[in-house]
This record gives C-alpha cells, structure tokens and sequence, in this order.
C-alpha cells in the first residue's frame, strides 16, 4: 500500500509543469510531480513514485537501495510495478521511451 | 551496486547487533516499529532473530489498510452497490472483510468494483463515463492522502460532477498517542515510520519525547537502519537523553514537505473522531473533505449504514495492531486466517504483521544467516 517505486525524471513539463515522464525499470511513464514542485525536478533526478506521484526527491544510491529491497519482495514489487505500467493515468501514448535494455541495478 | 551491499553488509550488521547487545545489558526494552513498511523488513530479514533477547520489537499501527474498521468496508460495500455506482480501489483494500463480506464479494455480486493504481485513474474513469457516479475509496495516511487531494482539485479544477471520494485518510501522530496512553503496553521507545514522515517531518513526533519521556527515531527500511535505528535509541536511553532523532535523514526532512501539508490543508479538515480497527474511536485522528469540497464528498452523496461493526471474536487484529500479541499468538493465526482468506485486516496487506509474519516468519533461520548470524 505504502510502496515507493523509484523513477529517474526523464523529461519535465510534459503537456503541464505538473508533469514529468519517468523511467521505472527502463520503461517510461508520466507521473504528476506537483508534490515536489520546490524541488525543481530535473532530467536525472530520482524520485520515489507513490499511487502516481512523486513523493520525494532521492539520491541515486537510494533508488538503488529501494528496488533491491522491492525486488526482494516479490509479487509484491511485481504487482506494483504492473499497477504503475496499466495505470491509464501515467500512459505515455505517442511518447518514444527508451528500450528497456537494463534492469536499474 | 555497491551501496546497497553497505546496507546488507554481515559484518556490519554483527557490529550493529553487538552493540546493540552491549547497551542493552541486562535490562530489557520493548521499541515499537509504527511503520507497516518496517514490519514488513523486520520479518523479511529476519531482524527479530538476529536481537539480543533484551531488545524486544513490538509492530504498530501504521499499515493503512490494516486500521479500517469494518463498518467503513461496510459503508464502501453499501456505496459499491448503489445502482450505477462505479466503484475504484487500491487493490489492497478489495479483500478487506467487512461486516458484510468485502469488495470483491459485492463485485462478484454484480456490483461494478474496479481496482485502481493511482487516484487519477479512478478521475479519469469519472471523465470517460460522465453519466455514471465514481467514487474512490481513498485510504492512507499522510503518504498518499496529498494524492487524494492534488485528484480532488483537478476534479474541481475540470469541474467533474460525478467524481466522489470516500475518504477514509488518517493520520499518524493521533494512533502513537492512543497507544502511549494505552494501559497495555509499557514501550521504550518507537521506530518513526519512513514514508509518512516525508510528507509530516519529525516536528510532529516531538510530544513522545516530550509529554511521555520516549525516544523516537524515524527510521529507514534497510535492515541496516533498523538495527542502527536501535542503537540510537538505547544510546539516547544510556546518555539520559529523550529526543527525536533522523535515522532516515538521506530521505526525510525535519520539516517535511510543506507543500504537500499546504495542499492537504486546503482540502481536507480532521474529523471530530474516527474508528480504528483495535484502538476505537480516536479524536481528530482523520481526515475529511473540506466543505469548500463537499460536491466531491461521497460521504454526503450516498447513504451508507454508517455503524459500527464489532471484530469477529476470534479476530485479534486489535491486539496485534497495539503491539500487545505477537501474529502467532492469535488463536485463528495460519489456520482460519491466512491471507488466502483472511478474517483480519493485518493479514491482508502485505504491511500487516500478520501477513508479513505468514510470508517470512518461516525463513527467519535462513535470513539470520545471511545476516551473518546463526542460532
């Protein structure tokens, strides 16, 4: 319920400066970003994504840290990530992303 | 991914553990882990196996799933099945037993239940279908109920009539209060919860030091910060000292995220009380929508039974949520509640301790020995 899958910001003002595209295990999404709005987000930040939004702003080693642990989880992680990648409010129709030729870590 | 290994590092954890064994000598100290989330890496790791038997932890209430009582599964099921109603979920919150069955029994039933990611989702539902009412069952604490509220004002924003939300967002300084004023459990300190705490900062938690004389250090979800978690609260105990303390400072702030406590502010309100599985009624320890939003409120739109349903009897999830019973101390434990088919709430999420105990309590041996441990 409280999982934060990390995401590395891609892309900012998609559309909206609410939004931003964002890589989650190579495959990217658009997530709103207004909760971290002070944080002025750029291309190659990471951040932890909750329900859609980014919740907080996060070092690479954490995000490094963050998928270890939900990889370890299993199902769980599996779930949530096939949560994020359906969810119709983060498509990114149209949007080119990157091949997925790496897993983060 | 060097990094990560710093975290899981066996010899650093059998420094940490040491340690840990050497302030606490021969007293004995019961922390509490409020977070659901810590739970969940204390028995994926095994952290209670590797503990000195002086350092006991006991798991709170902080699983947002785990603390909805059964009458508001039971109000949801009553909206789920109003005619033309399309009703959205976490999924988490689908096998949640009401009163009445859960959600997937009313789908089951005919009812148009839809699991949903994000908030937006359920909005966006609201959008494509604009002659059929939406409501999201929006559960959480602070974490995700500024999500709730950024989705709340872009239905006002695009001015979405048939978008409602049944809020059933809480907060989390009330239940730590509830539980320091319990009489059935005497506590050290606590573990401060992670997630949450990005959003509230550490201010909030400034009481439990100060009012009841307990340490708290909010923690991250490393096994690593748990047990570094540990030693800073029996060396503040040590030193005399009482205080709020930031294990987890690579990720949350003192102050928190001012702008996600801005927005919640605009649009939701604390309710007089709310009901807690296992800890009752509990004073402004929710959140409502504000009446600036009460066309989006599904509370004043539908008509729910709206009463209290009592746990079933051989249910201790209450006990379990106030960190009084351990999950395998629960008569129906692993038997008549797993979470196949589960009678309590904290065997549903994977946050609960019941569940995470069912899932990993059984490779405690094997997981202390990866923490370089065995016994």
């Amino acid at each position: 319920m409280c999982l934060g899958i990390p995401g590395l910001i891609v892309e900012t003002n998609v559309r909206h400066e609410h939004l931003a595209r964002v890589e989650v295990n190579g495959v990217g999404r658009v997530i709103n970003v207004a909760l971290l709005e002070d944080e002025h987000l750029v291309p190659g930040d990471w951040v932890l994504i909750h329900v859609g939004f980014a919740m907080s702003k996060i070092d690479e080693a954490e995000a490094n840290l963050a998928l270890a642990s939900l990889q370890m989880m299993g199902g769980i992680f599996t779930d949530e990530v096939e949560a994020l990648m359906t969810s119709p409010s983060t498509t990114t129709a149209g949007v080119p992303t990157r091949a997925p030729d790496r897993m983060i870590g | 991914m060097k990094f990560v290994d710093e975290y899981r590092d066996p010899v650093a954890a059998r420094h940490l553990v040491a340690r840990i064994t050497d302030l606490a000598g021969d007293d004995h100290f019961k922390f509490m882990e409020v977070c659901g989330g810590h739970t969940h890496t204390i028995y994926r790791h095994g952290i209670e196996h590797v503990l000195p038997e002086s350092v006991e932890l006991v798991h709170g209430p902080g699983c947002p799933v785990c603390v909805i009582p059964m009458g508001r599964v039971d109000d949801a099921i009553a909206i789920a099945e109003t005619p033309n109603v399309i009703f959205t979920s976490f999924g988490d919150m689908m096998r949640v037993p009401g009163g009445n069955g859960n959600l997937l029994g009313a789908k089951a039933r005919g009812a148009d239940v839809r699991f949903v990611y994000s908030p937006l989702d359920a909005l966006q539902i609201a959008i494509e279908n604009p002659d059929r009412p939406v409501v999201f069952f929006a559960v959480g604490f602070e974490t995700t109920a500024p999500s709730t509220a950024i989705t709340l004002l872009q239905a006002r924003a695009k001015a979405v009539p048939n978008f409602h939300v049944f809020s059933n967002h809480v907060t989390i300084v009330p239940p730590i209060k509830a539980i320091l004023e319990s009489p059935d459990l005497r506590l050290d300190g606590f573990l401060g919860p992670g997630h949450v705490s990005t959003v509230v900062g550490n201010r909030p938690y400034r009481f439990v030091p100060e009012k009841y004389g307990k340490p708290l250090v909010t923690t991250g979800f490393e096994p690593l910060d748990i047990l570094q978690a540990i030693v800073m609260l029996l060396t503040q105990i040590r030193e005399g000292r009482c205080e709020v303390e930031n294990q987890y400072a690579r990720v949350v702030r003192d102050e928190g995220n001012p702008r996600a406590l801005a927005i919640l502010a605009e649009v939701f309100e604390l309710r007089p009380h709310f009901e807690w599985r296992g800890l009752g009624f509990i004073s402004q320890s929710a959140l409502r929508l504000r009446r600036e939003f009460a066309a989006w409120d599904a509370e004043l739109h539908y008509s729910v039974p709206g009463v209290r349903v009592a746990d079933p009897k051989a249910c201790q999830c209450g006990e379990v949520l106030k960190g009084v019973i351990k999950p395998w101390e629960c008569k129906v434990f692993g038997t008549a509640c797993t979470p196949e088919t589960p009678i309590g709430t904290c065997m549903v999420s994977s946050e609960g301790a019941c569940a995470a105990y069912y899932n990993f309590g059984r490779l405690h041996r094997e997981a202390a020995v990866t923490l370089g441990r065995s016994r």
